[in-house]
């Protein structure tokens, strides 16, 4: 790619990766190193009723609340949670880059975390406060591991999450839009009144919500 | 790996013997990408499945081919397959990045998967950075053609026919004169890597791609797909504007960005 001042600049792609690197064979240091940075990046999500053992059992459960990223996780905690009436099930133990969670469950508000609480008087009701960062190449794993626990049958998924407003792509420009506002995605076994309109073309969600 | 969807059909929607699979690389200007938008587009086809993998970054939104209200609600993600069993084709789309050390996995549970569905052929449509090209790849065409061995023998006679040119294989060592000659697709992804192993399994597979540089790549995937379309012989085309009998989605809509804020003047 041309610039003004006559140089050529290599443009990032938006395809991604150069392939080059992929295509090399591995050697087995290469192997090696890659299994541990693979350990490294697995990701342990840890039931309370778990000692030592797995759980054998997949948990009941009917509704599961998701909140994704620091402001749906401070939502939750300012209009849902408190002591009384939820309790804590689980958290998810990961590293990436970005952020480290650890297996403790008492967490301040700004520390990354991925808990997981269970409503005292209808234990079928799960929800998850995931404000840590899940990396791509760990969110397939994160969606295995914590639903591959529960029975899916009957099971309803809400997802909440928050994207910039400057991400949103709209005919106007956003300095116009009143903001915040509430947009919704949902599968066609979601039978409900969504409480808000639905995401218009070309818009997307990406990274651990639409996992 | 392939997840049907339930039409009702049943499992006669997953069958593709004799199929024709076309597919997109993700590679510099998404461009092959865009020229399957415009195929899936174009021929209105049906969405019959997915693929649940691990190796593309997740991504969901509404119908990227809604045409009004109703339709526009139903959700995609980033690997779906559509099928037109009229033309027996079957079309894979992909919509984002492959995740750092998936490309090999993904390569062998699709070609794995290509085999156990029957598909007589694939057809990848890909591209390669511009500014690779040697002197003589700067004049003529910028649209290349690679055929595994197997498709040579059944196509290879058509490609002489329609003046195509295949592309060109570089020395191993650049500036060192007899060495090895090797096919190097740079900015490619996938591509090589595809092609190389369905040439070991004996896959009939073609690669279509196009010399391009990121920007507005959507002539270049109009100038793919009429390459495509001068083979495959997807829509009749109009010598005089063969691109207009495409259909451009609704997806393509702000794809440089939003409308300005009137303040700005």
């Amino acid at each position: 790619m041309a610039t003004f001042f006559g140089e050529v600049v290599v443009a990032p792609s938006r395809a991604g990766l150069d392939e080059e690197e992929e295509a090399r064979e591995e050697t087995p240091e290469d192997r090696e190193i890659r299994r541990e940075l693979e350990k490294k990046r697995e990701i342990d999500v840890l039931w309370t009723w778990q000692s030592g053992g797995r759980a054998e059992e997949p948990l009941v459960c009917s509704r599961f609340i998701v909140a994704i990223g620091r402001n749906a996780a401070a939502f939750l905690s300012s209009f849902i949670l408190d002591s009384v009436c939820w309790e804590v099930v689980g958290v998810v133990k990961l590293w990436n880059e970005w952020c480290r969670t650890s297996s403790t469950t008492n967490v301040l508000p700004t520390d990354s975390f991925c808990l997981f609480y269970r409503l005292i008087s209808d234990p079928t009701v799960l929800l998850c406060q995931c404000s840590c960062y899940v990396a791509e190449d760990q969110q397939f794993q994160w969606l295995e591991k914590v639903f591959g626990s529960m029975q899916k049958k009957g099971l309803q998924v809400t997802i909440l999450s928050t994207c910039p407003v400057a991400d949103y792509k709209t005919q106007e420009s956003t300095l116009t839009l009143v903001s915040p506002f509430l947009k919704a995605l949902k599968t066609k076994e979601f039978q409900e009144q969504v409480c808000c309109p639905l995401l218009e073309q070309p818009n997307i969600v990406r990274d651990l919500p639409a996992a | 790996m392939f997840v049907p969807c339930d039409r009702g059909g049943g499992s006669a929607a997953a069958d593709f013997k004799g199929f024709t699979l076309l597919m997109p690389a993700v590679s510099v200007g998404n461009v092959g990408q865009l020229a399957i938008d415009l195929v899936i587009s174009t021929l209105d086809m049906t969405k019959v499945g997915y693929f649940y993998t691990d190796c593309l970054v997740p991504m969901v939104g509404n119908n990227p081919y809604a045409t009004a209200e109703e339709n526009s609600t139903e959700l995609s993600i980033n690997a779906e397959v559509y099928s037109l069993p009229s033309r027996k084709l079957v079309v894979l789309q992909i919509r984002s990045p492959f995740i750092k050390n998936k490309y090999r996995p993904f390569c062998e549970t699709l070609l794995s998967w290509v085999k156990s569905s029957k598909c007589a052929r694939v057809v990848l449509l890909s591209s390669s950075h511009a500014y690779q090209r040697d002197d003589e790849q700067l004049l003529g065409t910028p649209l290349r053609y690679l055929l595994t061995p197997d498709l040579e023998k059944a196509v290879g006679g058509l490609m002489k026919e329609l003046n195509w040119k295949e592309m060109e294989k570089v020395a191993a060592y650049p500036g060192i004169s007899d060495t090895d000659k090797v096919l190097h697709i740079p900015g490619g992804g996938i591509t090589k890597l595809l092609f190389t192993e369905s040439c070991s399994e004996g896959i009939q597979m073609a690669v279509l791609l196009k010399f391009c540089s990121e920007g507005d790549n959507i002539p270049d995937a109009f100038i793919l797909v009429n390459y495509l379309n001068e083979w495959l012989q997807l829509i009749k085309s109009e010598v005089s504007n063969p691109s207009s009998q495409w259909k451009i989605p609704s997806s393509w809509r702000l794809l440089f960005g939003n409308g300005l804020p009137p303040a700005l003047f």
